[in-house]
């Protein structure tokens, strides 16, 4: 982030001025007695070795994060990293040591528990790894199951969950119990009873992390496609760095507690911050995470160019075209002015994954 | 290994340490055995220093009864609205009014309430647990049990909901706080389950009157800790993501509970349910016996005219109604619902509860006018009696001299002697002993209870009767362990030794315990190995039980692995599947035990002369602090084996590294 192109700042600036939905601020979750007099002596200060002389274990070490409305941030880290406590610190199911959740800047904290109640209700929704799905009911009823704790009555509680069956793929199995179903078409029913409340803020635990590789391609596929209708504040688990490639507008790389790591996935496959992230992106395909902006160099006048990309696009959803093609391709930004050109070398050597990615400037 | 041997080296010591104290500790003991005279007082326990506990608590019976007997009573009248209902519906019919011009309603008739047995089987189970059910009925009717059979069906369809009930609200109590859990409701359970059911059935008929409302009050008590137990059990079980999820969609504490917790919980409830049914039964059949009425009442009063054709055939009668009852409520508990067609009406979703309906309702109508649909013809009942007589005197003319011989070598060399070394073994010696067993398996703690416990069996003067009962109940489960850990191994080797074995461990184990009795009477008369066998044949399930599932659950890598390291079978056995199933047989020696010491209570009632009969004797005479002071003797020597028990599978267990 430090060595960041100026115009890497211009073309995020659109992502950046969104409003910030969600925001913690150094928030702890110390296990073992006494652990809040100790952070609170410390006025939330510590370090691995002064929690270990205390007899304390960090599970969520001064994480701050800040999820912007519409986006998807993807927290990720192996098991035992912290990441599933801290999103139960997010929403509150877990209660932290130390620090501040803001919602939309209302801080989570201080919430009595009716309040807390009212906001879990409208304007938060999860799903679960095990997808949590009440086994006694219906599929149809357990989609309508945040909305009849809410008190809301039947015909109009069912009538939002038929539509929210319908959005996610699952019409015709309304009458079916969850163990009558596939693990795929399980976790679509917890992902419909999450959206029924229609929540401004949707926690997404490791929500494919249940299923069989092909099918949790295919639920990646369809959660890209409901995001661009639902555009949803998103804050997902993972523990697949692909997953977080795939989805992510931001990730946030988790190790031992501790947020190491805050980015687009193209920053951190560029300026991995320490070797523990490095170790993820190595073997990542750099032409999925870095857009044309990244290749481009300035506009050559008069020449000759194969065809347009945005700046924001992928290097491998052009790749092929231009290699095929051998011309320079245009990049322009989102309102079609022309910023630069890509040259099928230098896409070349990225698909070849020579060092000699150069980041030209304008 | 290096490491290991510079970790056991200075642990060596400590263990010989422990050896010396042992060896001192018995040494001691054994002395005092010898040589009696030295402290006579540590021996026997003297008479003067008996704590009148019994007279405390009768006294404080006598204070409940003056003061709060308008409570207590005003309670019964509350339960016996239920209970004579049911009792009019199943066993006696209604009747208004006095005289000729009474108006009377007829119970239900037997043929419907077959019938309704039988479509709730073909509901639950199929055709063949349709025929199962139906089959057990009818037999039932048949044989001219039919009205005891109803009383005690009764008795229990009151008591079982009024279990789950309290039952729920314990467990959820339990659950919610876990200290009270802790310090008040895990060790009332203990007391519940180890106390035998007739200690308090006195102060039951002492508070709420001699009526049916008191043994099934009773009954309640006693079959009330499975149902704690297993919604404790269920709402711990209940995925953590689904209780997230209740918070997540903003339940209140309550919509959490009633819509989210105990539904995801059904399963492990519906199994404390039948648990709560079979107790109950259980608990019927006995309380039946002072005189409530039921099918065990039949059974006793044949018995005791030995009659022992009738008592076989009411035996069987209780046996057909413990497998219906259990076969139907564990395939009630296996029910899932399926996918259904919406928009149906009442009776299309559920077929069989309106055909049942219907079927109880046009039979009964009939039966207003049919007399056959009221009760029993005459005409088609049937006896055996007289078969089962005449094989048992078969058996007793042809093998009384071999039986009799087996019976006598038995009592004179194996029973008595053992007997009277335990009733003349110093009460001191044994709590220094328990106390000291204790202390080594587990710490000050346990020691400490252990020792109290066992000295209030010295110290309430019940000295020489709960070692009596030690030592029925002691070698019933050594007996029962041997053959249920030889049984239990053999079952473990061969699949089809164990689809042979284990139906009949699942009968035995729905069996209520009298119904064991019966048989072993009529071959070896009453006495204290009449007692040992019945009580092995009922305390013998868990051990074989455990011991099977103890084998068979060891990981097939280790199996592998020791089969690639060369083990012989022999080997094998003794070397890798008995050390790492032996946590797992001592939790079924632990059931053993348990069991046996229930039973040899009720084996009082064919004579033995321990803290049973002492209990029996105080329920004849109404004394509620003689009959709990032994009820509490006995559960305080079921507890201190219990804790025993479990303290040193516990170390087994750690020492494995499976905890």
């Amino acid at each position: 982030m430090n060595n960041q192109a100026p115009l890497r700042d211009e073309m995020n600036a659109a992502a950046d001025d969104r409003p910030v939905k969600l925001r913690c601020k150094d928030v702890w979750k110390v296990f073992g007695t006494g652990a809040e007099k100790f952070l609170a002596s410390r006025e939330g200060v510590a370090t691995s070795e002064s929690l270990a002389e205390a007899k304390l274990v960090g599970a969520v070490r001064h994480a701050s994060l800040e999820v912007k409305r519409g986006e998807i941030f993807i927290v990720m880290g192996l098991s035992g990293s912290g990441k599933s406590t801290l999103v139960r610190c997010l929403s509150r199911l877990i209660e932290p040591t130390w620090g501040s959740v803001e919602l939309d800047g209302m801080d989570l904290l201080k919430a009595k528990p009716d309040e807390l109640i009212e906001i879990r209700r409208h304007r938060m929704g999860m799903v679960f790894q095990h997808f949590a799905l009440l086994p006694h009911l219906t599929v149809l009823e357990n989609i309508a199951f945040p909305l009849s704790v809410q008190g809301v009555d039947r015909k109009s509680r069912e009538e939002r969950a038929r539509k929210v069956i319908e959005l996610v793929g699952l019409s015709g199995r309304e009458q079916f119990y969850p163990r009558e179903l596939s693990g795929g078409q399980q976790q679509r029913v917890g992902i419909a009873r999450s959206l029924a409340v229609e929540p401004e803020i949707w926690f997404l635990d490791e929500p494919f992390s249940a299923l069989d590789p092909l099918i949790r391609r295919e639920m990646q596929t369809e959660l890209v496609r409901l995001q661009s209708v639902l555009k949803k504040t998103i804050v997902f688990i993972t523990h697949d760095f692909d997953e977080a490639i795939r989805l992510a507008d931001r990730i946030a790389i988790m190790k031992d507690g501790e947020i190491i790591q805050t980015g687009t996935p193209e920053e951190l496959v560029l300026h991995p911050a320490t070797d523990y992230v490095a170790e993820f992106t190595r073997d990542v395909q750099r032409s999925k995470v870095m857009s044309a902006a990244r290749l481009m160099r300035p506009v050559t006048p008069s020449a000759d160019y194969g065809g347009t990309v945005q700046a924001t696009d992928k290097v491998s959803t052009f790749s092929a075209r231009i290699v095929g093609c051998r011309k320079s391709f245009l990049v322009t930004a989102a309102d079609g002015r022309p910023l630069g050109e890509v040259t099928p070398d230098a896409v070349i050597d990225l698909l070849a994954d020579r060092d000699a990615v150069r980041e030209v400037r304008v | 290994m290096t490491v290991a041997d510079t970790r056991t080296s200075p642990r060596a010591p400590a263990i010989a340490g422990w050896t010396l104290i042992w060896v001192a500790a018995v040494a001691c003991v054994a002395i005092l055995y010898m040589l009696p005279d030295i402290a006579p007082w540590a021996v026997k326990y003297p008479s003067d220093a008996v704590i009148p506990i019994a007279d405390w608590i009768s006294a404080f019976m006598a204070w409940l009864k003056t003061n709060f007997t308008w409570l207590t009573r005003s309670i019964t009248d509350v339960f016996n609205v239920p209970l004579q209902w049911a009792i009019s519906l199943l066993a006696k019919g209604w009747k208004f009014g006095y005289g000729p011009d009474a108006l009377t309603l007829p119970r239900l008739s037997w043929i419907g309430v077959c019938a309704a047995f039988a479509l709730a089987g073909y509901a639950f189970g199929g055709i063949r647990l349709a025929a199962l059910a139906a089959g057990c009925m009818i037999y039932i009717a048949l044989f001219g049990q039919w009205d005891s059979a109803m009383l005690t069906l009764a008795l229990i369809a009151i008591s079982v909901p009024l279990c789950v009930i309290f039952g729920l609200l314990l467990g959820i109590l339990a659950f919610r706080k876990p200290w009270i859990d802790r310090s008040i409701i895990q060790p009332m359970l203990d007391l519940m389950q180890t106390m035998p059911t007739f200690a308090y059935l006195i102060p039951m008929l002492l508070l709420f009157g001699n009526s049916p409302v008191s043994g099934m009050l009773a009954t309640a008590i006693f079959a009330m800790p499975p149902m704690v137990r297993s919604t404790v059990l269920a709402l711990k079980r209940v995925p953590h993501e689904i209780d997230d999820f209740g918070e997540m969609v903003g339940c209140t504490q309550r919509q959490k509970l009633l819509k989210v917790l105990l539904p995801s919980g059904r399963p492990t409830l519906m199994v404390g349910v039948n648990q709560v049914i079979m107790l109950a039964l259980n608990m019927v059949i006995i309380s039946s016996m002072i005189g409530a009425g039921g099918l065990g009442y039949d059974v006793l009063l044949a018995l005791r005219a030995l009659k022992i054709g009738q008592s076989m055939e009411a035996g069987l009668a209780i046996v057909a109604l413990a497998i219906v009852l259990d076969r139907l409520s564990q395939a009630a508990a296996r029910q899932r619902p399926s996918a259904h067609v919406p928009d149906q009406n009442f009776v299309q979703r559920y077929p069989m509860l309106t055909a049942a309906v219907a079927v109880l309702a046009g039979t009964t109508v009939l039966s207003h006018f049919v007399p056959a649909f009221a009760s029993v013809p005459a005409a088609i009942k049937m006896s055996t009696a007289p078969w089962w007589k005449a094989v048992v005197d078969w058996v007793n003319i042809h093998f009384f001299d071999a039986i009799e011989a087996f019976r006598t070598f038995l009592l004179l060399y194996i029973l008595n002697p053992i007997r009277d070394f335990l009733v003349g073994f110093p009460w001191l010696g044994m709590v220094l002993l328990v106390g000291l067993a204790g202390y080594r398996l587990s710490g000050a703690r346990l020691a400490v209870i252990v020792v109290l416990m066992t000295a209030f069996c010295a110290a309430t003067g019940l000295w020489e009767k709960s070692m009596a009962t030690l030592y029925l109940c002691g070698v019933s489960a050594i007996v029962a362990a041997l053959f249920g850990i030889a049984l239990g191994i053999a079952a473990s080797r061969s699949d089809r030794f164990a689809a042979f074995l284990m139906p009949i461990c699942d009968t035995l184990q729905t069996l209520p315990s009298f119904c064991f009795i019966i048989p072993v009477v009529m071959l070896f008369r009453v006495g204290d190995v009449t007692a040992m066998i019945a009580t092995v044949l009922f305390a013998i399930v868990p051990a074989i039980r455990y011991t099977n599932h103890g084998i068979r659950q060891i990981p097939e890598s280790l199996i592998e692995a020791a089969t690639v390291s060369g083990c012989t079978r022999r080997q094998m056995f003794w070397r890798v599947q008995l050390p790492l199933a032996l946590p797992e047989i001592m939790l079924g020696l632990n059931q053993t035990v348990l069991l046996a010491l229930s039973m040899i209570i009720i084996c009082a009632m064919i004579g033995t002369r321990d803290l049973g009969q002492e209990v029996f004797i105080a329920l004849a005479k109404a004394d509620a602090g003689r009959g709990l002071t032994a009820g509490f003797a006995i559960a305080f020597i079921g507890i201190v084996a219990d804790r025993l028990l479990r303290a040193s599978t516990d170390r087994l267990q750690s020492r494995l590294g499976l905890v």
